[in-house]
């Protein structure tokens, strides 16, 4: 047992760290080290244009997209160098946010289920940045039981006609592409009739509008298709076969650990050593010490569960379900932890903004935090994973799974 | 970087494993439980032969010499097991103060004895309520002879020899405390044996009256031993509550499986599920926090205050959230003495308590990551 780099891995490290020292946008190093609370944002520089240029610089130097192969766009590297990588681009790593659903998720799927041309036309520009790729499952009727989307896909001759609605897609307003997911045949239960595409997000009669989000802020969008056409070579895997598909996009979701998930423990931890109470410092208070210490085993159990992953991936093991834990453990408590922090500011913890504490770091934590308990699989449905692929417990009693689709009840109550 | 057992090591697990499923089966258990037997005295001879009590003595003291990790992975079984038998008291607490703050002699006599299973020791260090504290301890040391009593002791109604920690001085400081030997077979001890949550491991008070001792270490010196026995001894007793916590688990998992009701296998109700799921993630939790104290442990680490307090934390709350879990997820079953499952709750409620409550190691753990981050 050891933390220690292999040779090989040493000199992988070495490499990678001289690279970033001599290239990295070092201006924004403090500004994206504080950020770290989900949002990224530059004073004084357009986010979007800071990051296309790190991201395009890593690739014409070799150092986009580590783990895909060469003549996509990337390295061909390991699974463990990958981890490298990203323990060494540090803060850098979080100009990486707007790519990492075309990364981890659009780039994996075209590389499964793309024909060859394809792949070499699209993929190296998703690597390097150039173009960015959002993911179009989600819908107003098909959120946690994404499997009973509505938006319908019609062929006609060589093309597709795409009609319906999306939701909660991150990115849509700056992507340039998206993977789709389509009802085909709505005659048939409802995993065995959707189809997936991909198509560009500025082909006519799609519209993207943001969602004001219960914090305010808008990450995220609604897309709108009113006869959209895609051609027939744009399809990914047959047709009918689009659950198959998206079950290998949601596999890769899993796949990219060691990024790590923010529990909002270092933040409240630096705060109640600065923090004076009535009867003298928080740290010293008995009560504020139990709260931390049940949040601190909390955030090193989840650090050190993932370095137990990122071991079995050095040994050449394929991390697991057991990685949904990360998100689960760290969304709630997020939650709390904000709400800890306000507790503890009394009265004064009600301001927000730059009316409070910190400039209202926590009151933002706070009312972003219900948004990470259900993006990428609620608590529940992780509870369902965990419970059904690693405890091996049988799944749910499905009343709609051999029904054809039109024909499952739309309504609760009658 | 490789976080994890060698392949030698889950091999050790694996061999003690199957050792234990053998030798101490459920029945086995449930005899100390039952009060026909004071420990499992077979299995503890067993234990011996294996190699298991001395996995981490040194081999010049009768010991195996493998290390800690060894002992962390052996650890982890015997809490699977809740193998009845006084191996935390001997091997985490006894033999971790003699290797730390032993005299030559003192090892040579003590060391060879626990690895052959012929002596049972203790940390006699408690007197009544309250955690780890110098200014608990009342128990006088007069020149080599101790009065006062100890209580609760673990396994102290069958131990041959104590620790015993003890006031020497009166300044109101850490230095007021040393610790001795004591032979309990000797003159000036009462042994009483105590009523306790988990019969499987026993409790007693002892009381010393002119009972004659010989110090372990130099005078003053007991308090900054007893810290560090407690900071090893919480991540081996973490790994049996892993240990213990995943065996709740896996009975929970199992029961749900096989119980039908309202037509179905109630492990396909999510109510049932999520109960397991939640399980599942405090028992990885702890588990994740235990490798690295294990880590911390084997190398000596400065770390290892910290990985300690933080591992005795995580698997204690795993193990008692994974015990009362399992009782629910076996319904009324679940609170019968026939069934299995309050031997865990038992064990799990009585190993939250030995080393110092959850309470004592929050204050510990948020003292030593506060006294880290002023020094860096």
């Amino acid at each position: 047992m050891n933390f220690d780099d292999t040779p090989q891995e040493a000199a992988f490290r070495a490499e990678a760290r001289a690279w970033i020292a001599a290239n990295a946008p070092k201006q924004y190093e403090e500004e994206l080290r504080k950020s770290s609370l989900g949002r990224v944002q530059l004073k004084n520089a357009n986010i979007l244009e800071v990051a296309k240029a790190w991201q395009k610089k890593k690739a014409d130097a070799g150092w986009a997209c580590l783990h895909w192969p060469k003549e996509y766009g990337g390295r061909g590297a390991s699974p463990i160098e990958r981890v490298i990588w990203q323990q060494e681009e540090g803060p850098f790593g979080r100009l990486s946010a707007m790519f990492i659903i075309g990364h981890g998720m659009c780039g994996p799927t075209m590389m499964a289920f793309a024909r060859e041309e394809h792949k070499r036309h699209y993929l190296p520009p998703l690597a390097s940045g150039e173009k960015i790729w959002c993911q179009l499952f989600s819908e107003p009727a098909g959120g946690s039981d994404v499997a009973g989307l509505r938006t319908r896909a019609e062929r006609k001759g060589d093309e597709w006609i795409i009609n319906g609605q999306k939701i909660w897609t991150s990115g849509a307003h700056y992507s340039d592409y998206g993977i789709l997911l389509t009802r085909t045949d709505p005659t048939v239960p409802k995993h065995k009739g959707l189809t997936m595409f991909f198509l560009d997000m500025k082909s006519p009669g799609v519209e993207v509008r943001p969602i004001k989000q219960a914090s305010g802020q808008s990450d995220f969008n609604e897309v709108y298709f009113t006869d959209v056409r895609i051609p027939d070579h744009q399809r990914l895997g047959e047709v009918n076969d689009g659950w198959n598909v998206s079950l290998t996009t949601l596999m890769n979701e899993r796949m990219s650990i060691g990024a790590g998930v923010s529990t909002g423990f270092p933040e409240l931890f630096e705060f109640c050593n600065s923090l004076m109470l009535e009867d003298g410092p928080a740290i010293e208070d008995r009560s504020v010490r139990s709260r931390l210490a049940n949040y601190a085993v909390k955030a090193s159990g989840l650090k050190y569960t993932s370095m137990r992953a990122i071991s079995a991936l050095s040994k050449g093991e394929r991390p697991g379900p057991e990685n949904s834990i990360g998100k689960l453990v760290a969304g709630s408590m997020i939650q709390e932890v904000a709400m800890y922090a306000l507790d503890l500011q009394g009265a004064a913890g009600v301001l927000s903004g730059t009316d409070a504490e910190l400039a209202g770091k926590f009151q933002a934590m706070l009312l972003r935090a219900p948004g990470t308990r259900v993006e990428g699989g609620t608590d529940e449905i992780m509870r369902n994973i965990i419970a059904e692929r690693v405890l091996g417990l049988p799944g749910d009693i499905r009343v709609d799974k051999d029904v054809p689709f039109n024909q499952i009840p739309t309504k609760g109550r009658a | 970087m490789n976080f994890d057992f060698s392949d030698e090591q889950k091999q050790m697990r694996d061999e003690a494993r199957k050792f234990l499923s053998e030798q101490c089966p459920p029945k086995a258990v449930r005899t100390v439980l039952d009060g026909k037997a004071a420990y499992d005295r077979d299995l503890w001879r067993g234990l011996a032969e294996m190699g298991f009590l001395g996995v981490a003595i040194p081999e010049q003291f009768g010991g195996a010499g493998a290390g800690h990790l060894e002992l962390c992975v052996i650890a982890e079984e015997m809490g699977r097991a809740l193998a009845p038998v006084p191996f935390s008291s001997t091997v985490y607490l006894a033999a971790e103060a003699l290797m730390l703050a032993g005299s030559d002699a003192q090892k040579q006599k003590w060391l060879p004895k626990i690895a052959a299973g012929e002596a049972i020791g203790t940390l006699a260090l408690f007197e009544g309520k309250g955690n780890p504290s110098p200014k608990a301890i009342k128990l006088t040391a007069a020149g080599a002879a101790l009065n006062g009593t100890k209580k609760p002791v673990p396994d102290g109604a069958i131990a041959d020899f104590a620790v015993v920690a003890a006031r020497t001085g009166s300044t109101g400081r850490d230095a007021d405390i040393s610790l001795f030997l004591v032979d309990l077979k000797g003159s000036g001890v009462e042994v009483k044996e105590l009523t306790n949550l988990d019969p499987t491991r026993g409790q007693a008070e002892l009381t010393f009256t002119n009972a004659k001792a010989e110090p372990l270490g130099a005078t003053g010196e007991g308090w900054g031993i007893i810290t560090q026995v407690l900071d090893r001894a919480a991540v081996l007793l973490a790994f049996e509550q892993v240990g213990g916590a995943d065996r709740a688990l896996e009975m929970g998992r199992d029961y749900a499986l096989d119980r039908i009701a309202f037509g179905r296998p109630i492990g396909s109700f999510q109510a049932v599920k999520h109960i397991l799921a939640d399980m599942y993630v405090s028992a990885t939790l702890a588990r994740s926090n235990c490798y690295y104290g294990a880590w911390a442990l084997s190398t000596n680490a400065a770390e290892l205050p910290e990985a300690a307090a933080a591992a005795r934390i995580s698997a204690t709350q795993a193990f008692q959230h994974c015990a009362k879990n399992n009782i629910q997820v076996h319904g009324g079953m679940g609170f019968t003495w026939e069934f299995d499952c309050h031997m865990y709750y038992r064990r799990a409620n009585a190993t939250a308590l030995g080393l110092g409550s959850v309470s004592y190691w929050e204050d510990a753990l948020i003292d030593r990551m506060r006294k880290k981050n002023a020094a860096a």
